[in-house]
């Protein structure tokens, strides 16, 4: 844990609803592989005691009073990060997918970027989803592309990387609905202006429990994403808070 | 007076009479008392005089003068539904945003607690 004076790099947001039996091994590894990034756990309303076991393994625990989902237990510790000061906050999810190891490699990559995403299916290590919720990403995956004029591979996944710019808006504008978190992020960060790249990663086998996948499932994951990015290219972001934060490019030129 | 001609000023009786009571009471906010305010003295009116609901299909080339009261109460509930739902959003985001504040202030007196407060 950071002690005053300590200069306050960067922060790991793992967002954790009931997952006491990986987050403690999350909290765990970050740590070891991770060093230099200090670990918050977002208790995002849990009942089976996850935020005493991830203070139990030395992460800070923001205990969120009720349930706010993903998106909410993410902007919840981007303000956290704001306020302490942290230059940039990594998105690790609580089931152990994400593999700490590969951290330090998203954080570096914010040096050219402001968002960087943590892809599977981007040539490294092996992913596999079954049929149409395979075709629901790869559509998402070529849509956003399109919109955001640069080769992403994997738009869903929780795995990323912000810096202050990034964290400001997300701050205030990062998406509370299901998939918006993921999808709908990345454009409203595209329409500030700012830059999204992505790092390859291998993911691990959750530690416990299992994906949701099933045909009627994928179904209804394509059919949200598809609304969650109709809306996302409709929705009207607020002016002035768009505005604050400058474009990449605009501030490369001002360094 | 038929009975007819008594639901109707009953409805709008009661109506007029509950905004009241409630405002009077501090149960409602004005803004949404003011709708249902007008709601039950457009009813009083009609219920006083029926003509006006008639005069008013006539001019909108409504066959069925009642037609046009469903017509009208329906558009009113919409809007009003719209409005709730409008409502009920905003304040989703408002205690949304209260649950983030307490979790971060939560955390700082834990931390306050434990360790002497960091001054940077």
């Amino acid at each position: 844990m950071t002690g005053p004076g300590v200069q306050r790099s960067a922060l790991a947001i793992v967002p954790a609803l009931n997952e006491r039996r990986s987050v403690g091994l999350v909290v765990q590894s970050l740590l070891r592989d991770a060093p230099s990034v200090d670990v918050l756990v977002v208790d995002d309303g849990s009942t089976d005691g996850t935020g005493a076991v991830a203070a139990a393994a030395g992460a800070l625990v923001l205990t969120l009073p009720y349930n706010l989902g993903v998106g909410g237990a993410m902007r919840a510790g981007f303000k956290y990060a704001l306020r302490s000061g942290y230059a940039a906050a990594v998105q690790v999810d609580a089931d152990g997918q994400h593999d700490a190891a590969a951290v330090p490699a998203l954080l570096s990559a914010l040096a050219s970027a402001d968002i960087v995403i943590g892809a599977r299916f981007a040539g490294e290590g092996e992913y596999a989803v079954t049929g149409m919720r395979r075709g629901a990403m790869r559509l998402l995956a070529a849509t956003l592309s399109r919109a955001l004029r640069t080769e992403l591979t994997d738009v869903t996944s929780g795995f990323r990387a912000c810096n202050r710019e990034a964290m400001t808006l997300f701050a205030r504008h990062y998406p509370v609905e299901y998939l918006g978190d993921t999808v709908e992020a990345l454009l409203i960060a595209s329409r500030a202006g700012l830059k999204v790249a992505q790092v390859p990663v291998v993911m691990k086998p959750r530690l416990h429990g299992t994906s949701t996948q099933g045909t009627l499932r994928s179904t209804l994951y394509l059919g949200r994403a598809s609304i969650a990015l109709s809306l996302a290219f409709i929705r009207r972001w607020p002016h002035d808070e768009v505005a604050d934060v400058n474009s990449h490019e605009a501030r490369q030129e001002a360094r | 007076m038929t009975s007819a001609r008594i639901l109707p000023l009953f409805a709008a009786g009661f109506t007029l009479f509950l905004m009241i009571d409630l405002l009077r009471r501090h149960q409602l906010r004005e803004k949404y008392a003011i709708l249902w305010l007008l709601v039950s003295v457009s009813v009083l009116v009609i219920a006083v005089f029926p003509g006006v609901l008639a005069n008013a299909a006539r001019l909108t080339g409504v066959q069925t003068p009642s037609n046009l009261l469903f017509f009208i109460a329906a558009l009113v509930l919409l809007v009003v539904c719209v409005q709730l739902s409008w409502e009920v959003s905003r304040l989703e985001d408002e205690t949304r945003a209260l649950a983030e504040e307490v979790a971060i202030l939560r955390l700082d007196a834990e931390k306050g607690r434990f360790q002497p407060p960091a001054r940077e």
